[in-house]
Order: C-alpha cells, then structure tokens, then sequence
C-alpha cells in the first residue's frame, strides 16, 4: 500500500485483507469466478440481508408472542408445544406480511385478491422517489439525510397550489407538480450550496434543515393566510382542490395513481443521467474522487449545488405525492411519514442505482403494506417493519459480515464488479 | 470572506506566526443583533413593564420582584449594545480580540431586553424559567459530551438520538421490573452502550460509513422500543413502565440561595451527575494520558499508531464510554423528568446534541454551554407562549438548528471538527 494514500479503504478492499499480490497468484479459472460473484456480490448478499433481516424480525415477534410466552412455561414437559407456537407466531406474521403485500388468497375475487399488491406499488411511490434522491447525492458522495426537509417543503409548495389556487383542469397538476419539485430543489440545493460556498458538512445540514422545515411547515399549517385550512383551528391544509388530484391508474379500487408513473419516469431519467448524459459523467467523477474531478477540470462545487438540486427535486417528488396522491383531503405536518429516513434505507438497499433503489422501494412498499395486515390480524405493532428495515441495511452495509455468517467465499478484489459500501475515501480537510 | 482563511492557516501552524489575524465576525454579529434590537425593542415597541418574578413564596429567603419598563430598557439596551459593537469593532482594528467577557455581556445584555420586550405587561418566573431550562438541558448536556468525546476520539455519532431513546426505554423498563432507580440508570448505560458497540462494531471492524451506521441505529432503537413499547408496555404498564425515579436532594442552605439555589441545588441525583461529569470529561480530555491518546487517535491517527497506541481499541472502548454518559442521560427522560416511556419521546434531543457538540466546537465545556443555550431556547419558548408573546413557538424552536448552520457554515465561530472523525483507520 502506497504510503501517499492516507486511508487505504478507499480502494474498495475487504477490511483486514493485506495488499492483494496480484501476480503471485494463479488467476482462478472462469466457471469459478462466475460462482464467487454469485455467491460473495453484492446481489446475494442483498437476498441474504433481508433474509437474515426477516429471521430477526422473526425472533422479535417469538419473543413478544404469548402464545410462546405461555407454551415455553412448560417447555421441559412439552417442548413440542413451545416450537408450534413458535411456528404459529411467526407463519401467522408473515403469512400476514404475504397477504397484506402481494395478494390476498382469501379475496373471492381477482380484482380484490391482487389489491394488497396495488397497495404496495402505492406505498412504495414516494420512497422510490425519495430513494432516488438519496441514491443520486450518494453518487456524488454526498449524504442526503435531508429527506424530511425537502419532502415537506415541496409537499407545502404544492399542497399551497393544489388547495388554494384554483386553475384549469390538467394546467392545474403541472403547475403544482412543478412548484412542488421547485421547492424541494431550493430546499436540497441550499445544502449544495452551503457545501460549495463555505464547506459545511452536508449531513449536519441537512439534518438541521430538516427540523428547520418541520417548525416552518408546522408554522405555515397553523397560520391562517397561508396553509391553514381557512375557518379551522387545527395545524391542517385544507383538502386539494379536484383538479390538482393525481388521477388514479386503474379505477378507484386501487391507491395506484399517476404517482407511480411519475416515480417510473424519474428512475428512468436518473438512470439516463448517471449513465448516459455528459453531466451524470461528471456526477460519478465527483463521487468517485473529487480530488481527481478537480484536476480534471470539473467544477466540483458547481456539481455540489446542481446534484443537489435534482436530489430535493427528486425527494420533492415524494413530498408532491404525498399532498397530491395520498393526504389529498389536506395535509398535516407529519405528511412526511419517516419516509425521509426511509429514503436513506431504500438506497442503501438498492445500492444507489436508479432500478435497484426503484426495485428496493417496492420491498419496502411491501413491508409498509403488510405490516398494516400484520398489526390488524396479528396483533404485531407496524414499528417491527423499521427494525426488519434497519437490520437489511445494516447486513447490507457490511458484507463481511453477511459472508461471514453464512461463510460465503470473499469475491477477488479484481472482479469485485460493485463495491461494497465502505467508508467514504478520506476528504482533504484543512 | 478572506478573514475565515487567514484564521485557518494560522491555526494549522502554516502560517507565520507573529501574522495579526483579523477576525470581524464578531463585530459583524454584534450589528445585526444591535440592529435586530433597534427593530423589536424600540421600532416595534410594545409599551408596558415586565415584572421578573425571583422567588417563590416557600422561599426560605423571599427577593422582591424586579419591574422593567418595556420601552425603556430596550432604549436603554439597544445604547449598550450599540457601544459595545462599536468597541469591538474597534477592538478588531486595532488587531486585537474581542474578549469572551465582552461577548457574554452583550449576550445577557440582549437576552434580557429581548424578555423583557417578548413578555411585555406580564410576569415572567425567573427561577422556573432557568430550572426549566436546566431540565430540558439535561439530557443535552449528556449526548453532547458523549458526542464530544465519540467524535474526538475519531467516530462520528449521528446515534445519539438513538443512545438517548435506549437508554430512556431500558431505565424505564428495569427500574419498574426490580423496583430501583439505581437499577435502572445502570441498565440504561448498558443500553447506550450497546448502541455504541453496535456502532463501533461497524464502525471499526467493517468499516462501514459511520453516519450509514449512525442514521440505521437511530431508526433500528425507533423500532425497537416502539415495537418492544407496543407489545410489552402498553399490556400493562403497571409492570413494565412505571419506574422508580429519582427524587429531588435538596442541598442544605445551599438549595436556599436565592435564585441559583433552587435552580442548581434541588436537583436529581443524574443532574448532579452531570455537574461533576462536564469538568471531569473536560480534564479527562486536556489534561490526562487517556485524554491525549484519544485526542491523538482522532487527529492523526497513523501518527497515533507510529508511537504506539493502539488505535482501533482506543476507538472502540472509548465510543462505548460515550454510549454509557448518553445512554446516562437518556435515564434523565423516564427516571427524573417524565416518569414513564412513550414512543420516540426524546424527540430530536440526540439532533440537538449533535448540533450542541458542532456549534461548541468538539470541546466539552463549550459543548455544554450550546446545549444549556438551545435548552434555554426550547423552554423560553415554551414559557412565553404561555405568556403570549409576538414571536411565534416555532421559530424560537428552529434557533438551535439555525444556529448551528451558520456555524458550521463558518459564519459564527469556528468550526473544525478533528480531523480523522469519520474515518476509518486500517493498518497499511
């Protein structure tokens, strides 16, 4: 390891592995290259995470079940009764999990039986969109922890549009949309623009921003004139106006509406940005090393603010969903429902790439849907979706440790095709 | 602003140094405040007196109140601001610093026109104010030195919420099951630290990105005791969550001081806790070999390793120290101020902290001041919206975040956070 490279992580190694001796070793024949990257990269090591996850949310619903609780008071006579509890509880969960998300055997028809899945595609449209948003800024290697904050400047903007400004039908949606994305851009590229101008930390700002947000929306949404509904008392918008509604796809049955289409068309156009376009060039090179962009004559700054920009839109799109597609009978200031932080798992989960973070959305759309199943029929409390959650992310974040519990062979380095999420290289901060 | 850059060079020892560096923020920052004074106090006067209530009437020494004309005082303060502005300024000039005692009066000097304005024609209890400002400053002061003594030692703790929510939770759950608060504060550091060792863990061992780590915990300690909350807590509270708390110990004759006493000497156990904690962890840090191992570990970390730390147990043993002082003061929440747990109820306290460790410049008694500042603020705003005053709740509420981006923006004081927090030390 070259001595110049203060911080040798940056490389993309596995940790404790010392310099890979490249020419010393034989290179392993290619049908066994094809099984180490299925087996050690990074896509099994997703499905292991969720899998590893679910047993925990698993072991967490045994240990609060009564039903177990009881039968393990006498598991000495009886150990059988102890396990078809145990069984009981979690077949019951997550059969629960199943139905509330993919599609309920028990409907006695089609259209019924596949709503649980229409549910899912619903709640999965905002986080997709945040997850993009989040997804994008951490190509660029920056941290949008800001999820809240653009998500409820946005939802304010175009909940302001939407319920107040009466317009043509059609012109109406654009137009709200549009001053939604705005609002969630400003909202993000003030972070960019703190980070280019004076070098202030995007994490502590964006978690700043966020509550600086809450207490601003909180304010506007009690203060007649502005957000509050006018001739009530309570912190609430008044419901949107007919024409600024997100017309639903597939009939009122289903929550699926133009939302999701609009979360599509964003995944594709990030996918068009980072892979295809001459600034998405310039994203991944500031991501990848900022020092090297700079050289290379890439305004690192300006990509700062400009990433930045697109990532509140982004998230903003979230945030429009949310007043326009989902609390379109008025919104209060918790209309953000986590799904700012959730954003933050979502990518993770998807690894920062626009399909993958689509894709992971849907997962935790799926979650979200089923865990209201899971809390109505068995009496297992929604919060158990946030700690199945956070357990992925957490497996995610260390493949070591997925590899290592499975005991997975560790990928070679020179092939390792996707990285793992390893510590951002270190910053030249003077 | 070229005067941020002179002052960083200077610090990192690469300039000369008999170099003058002029700084003008502070003489800036004293204008706008004069200026905002100017506005409120005698633009937008509001007439009347404020009465400041010094005592309670089971006050062994009774003080009477103090009466301020409204229109006056702020007449009279904006002058004092003005002069002091124009000194600084001058101050500055002439090359030399503006003095923290300078600083602090104008600081007094604002807060108290800015009260007496805020609660114009009614009366505001000094003594319950400040008390309450102390409660809500707590379990502040308790994740910020955490925070300092994680970030210092070269780990970023983005979970300080999440330490504070265990620790909350665990100090609820044992002190109800055996019946003892001291159980109960003593399962709550072993809460916080778990959180850390989670952390640190990650953090450490698979180097994965500490704020990723941080941010996951905070959501995983949400699900968890909300989950754990739902499930076991609300079957029957009287079993799992109704803990024995500790009660107030009055100080004898100290307690009857007036004014400070009953602020600072009819406390908890915890918060006396925390009087002793906050000078020690400042010596501990400045003045001890433990203190400059770490320091050294979270400034230079290879340089640490050359001359013989050992730089990943240091990290690890020393964020778990910083889980066991937050996870502490998370036993503040269900032991002393509230009595029982509910769902997410430290409420973005661990964010305040964390903007209490930046805006107090990663030192533990600086750190401690910003979170008895932005306590101040949370329960001034409180008080006076009882009190009914003309700035609405939520922007006195936003001060602690909006102040802390101007810091770390480098528009107030001087924001450089050490220099290997955040990153991962692997032996090349």
């Amino acid at each position: 390891m070259s001595s110049t490279n203060p911080t040798p992580t940056a490389t993309g190694q596995e940790p404790g592995s010392t310099t890979p001796a490249v020419d010393e070793v034989a290179p392993p024949s290619r049908g066994q290259q094809v099984l180490k990257e299925i087996f050690g990269g990074s896509a099994a090591i997703s499905v292991l995470a969720v899998v590893l996850a679910l047993i925990a949310g698993g072991i967490l619903i045994v240990m609060t079940d009564e039903a177990v609780a009881e039968a393990s008071g006498y598991f000495f006579s009886r150990p059988g009764d102890t396990f078809t509890a145990i069984f009981a509880a979690v077949g019951g969960a997550y059969e629960a999990l199943f139905r509330g998300s993919i599609i309920n055997l028990r409907a006695d028809d089609f259209g019924s039986a596949i709503r649980p899945f229409m549910n899912t595609l619903a709640n999965a449209t905002p986080l997709s969109a945040a997850g993009l948003g989040v997804a994008l800024a951490f190509r660029v290697g920056l941290f949008n922890i800001g999820g809240r904050g653009q998500m409820l400047i946005a939802a304010a903007a175009a909940g302001y549009v939407g319920a107040y400004i009466p317009m043509p039908p059609v012109l109406h949606l654009v137009v709200a949309l549009i001053v939604g994305l705005i609002g969630g851009a400003l909202w993000g590229g003030l972070v960019g623009l703190l980070k280019a101008r004076t070098g202030a930390h995007e994490v502590i700002v964006t978690i700043m921003l966020n509550y600086i947000a809450f207490y601003l929306v909180s304010f506007l949404l009690r203060t007649p004139g502005a957000l509050q509904a006018p001739g009530q008392n309570n912190p609430k918008s008044g419901p949107m106006l007919e024409t600024a509604v997100f017309p639903k796809l597939f009939g009122d049955q289903y929550n699926v509406n133009l939302g999701f289409v609009l979360v599509v068309l964003a995944t594709i156009y990030v996918w068009y940005l980072l892979n295809r376009s001459a600034m998405g060039f310039r994203f991944r090179a500031v991501g990848e090393n900022p020092n090297a962009a700079r050289v290379a004559g890439i305004k690192v700054e300006r990509v700062y603010v400009q990433v930045m920009l697109i990532a509140g839109a982004l998230v903003g799109l979230a945030g429009v969903y949310q007043v326009l597609g989902n609390f379109t009978g008025g919104f209060a200031s918790g209309l953000d429902a986590s799904i700012g932080v959730d954003a933050i798992t979502v990518a993770l989960l998807g690894r920062s790439k626009p399909w993958g973070v689509f894709f992971a959305g849907i997962l935790f759309g799926a979650l979200k849907a089923g865990s209201y199943t899971m809390q109505a029929s068995e009496g297992i409390p929604v919060d158990i979706v946030l700690v199945v959650q956070s357990f992925i992310v957490l497996f995610i974040a260390a493949p070591p440790l997925v590899r290592s519990i499975f005991r997975l062979p560790t990928p070679d380095p020179l092939f390792q095709w996707r990285k793992p999420m390893l510590a951002r290289k270190a910053e030249v901060t003077k | 602003m070229s005067a941020v850059t002179t002052t960083r060079d200077a610090g990192s020892g690469l300039a000369p140094a008999t170099m003058v560096v002029r700084s003008w923020k502070a003489p800036i920052a004293f204008a706008i405040f004069t200026v905002l004074g100017l506005v409120l106090f005698v633009l937008l006067a509001r007439g009347g007196e404020t009465t400041f209530r010094l005592s309670d009437a089971r006050d062994a020494i009774i003080l009477p109140s103090i009466v301020l004309p409204v229109d006056a005082t702020g007449i009279v303060a904006v002058v004092l601001l003005a002069a002091a502005a124009i000194w600084a300024f001058l101050l500055v000039r002439d090359g030399r610093r503006v003095p923290l005692w300078l600083t602090s009066v104008f600081a007094v000097i604002f807060l108290v026109s800015f009260l007496t304005w805020a609660a114009a024609g009614s009366t505001l209890p000094l003594v319950g104010l400040l008390a309450g400002a102390l409660t809500v400053s707590t379990p502040l002061i308790f994740g910020s030195l955490g925070g300092v003594i994680s970030e210092r030692v070269g780990v970023v703790n983005i979970a300080i919420e999440g330490q504070l929510l265990a620790g909350a939770f665990t100090a609820a759950l044992v002190a109800t099951v055996t019946g003892s608060a001291w159980a109960g504060l003593v399962a709550a550091m072993v809460a916080g630290a778990a959180v850390s060792a989670v952390l640190a863990t990650f953090a450490i061992k698979y180097l994965v990105d500490q704020v990723i780590v941080g941010v996951v915990l905070n959501v995983l300690v949400v699900g968890l005791t909300s989950f754990l909350y739902s499930t076991v807590m609300t079957g029957d509270p009287d079993l799992f969550n109704k803990p024995a708390r500790f009660e107030r110990l009055p100080i004898p004759l100290l307690s009857d001081i007036p004014v400070i006493g009953p602020i600072l000497f009819n406390q908890s156990l915890i918060v006396y806790a925390m009087f002793a904690l906050v000078p020690l962890v400042w010596f501990g840090l400045f003045k001890t070999r433990w203190g400059l191992r770490l320091r050294a570990v979270g400034e230079h970390p290879k340089a640490a390793d050359t001359v013989g730390i050992k730089v990943r147990p240091t990290r690890f043993w020393n964020v778990l120290l910083a889980g066991v002082i937050v996870g502490g003061g998370g036993a503040f929440f269900t032991l002393v101020a509230i009595g029982s747990f509910t769902k997410e109820m430290t409420n973005g306290a661990g964010f305040i902290a964390l903007a209490a460790v930046i805006f107090g410049q990663w030192n533990p008694i600086k750190a401690t001041l910003a979170a008895l500042l932005f306590g101040f603020a949370t329960n001034l705003q409180s008080t006076l919206s009882i009190v009914g005053s003309p700035v609405p709740s939520e922007f006195m509420l936003m001060l602690p975040y909006i102040v802390t981006i101007f810091a770390v923006a480098g528009l107030v004081g001087y924001s450089r956070p050490p220099a290997a927090s955040g990153k991962p030390y692997v032996k090349a």
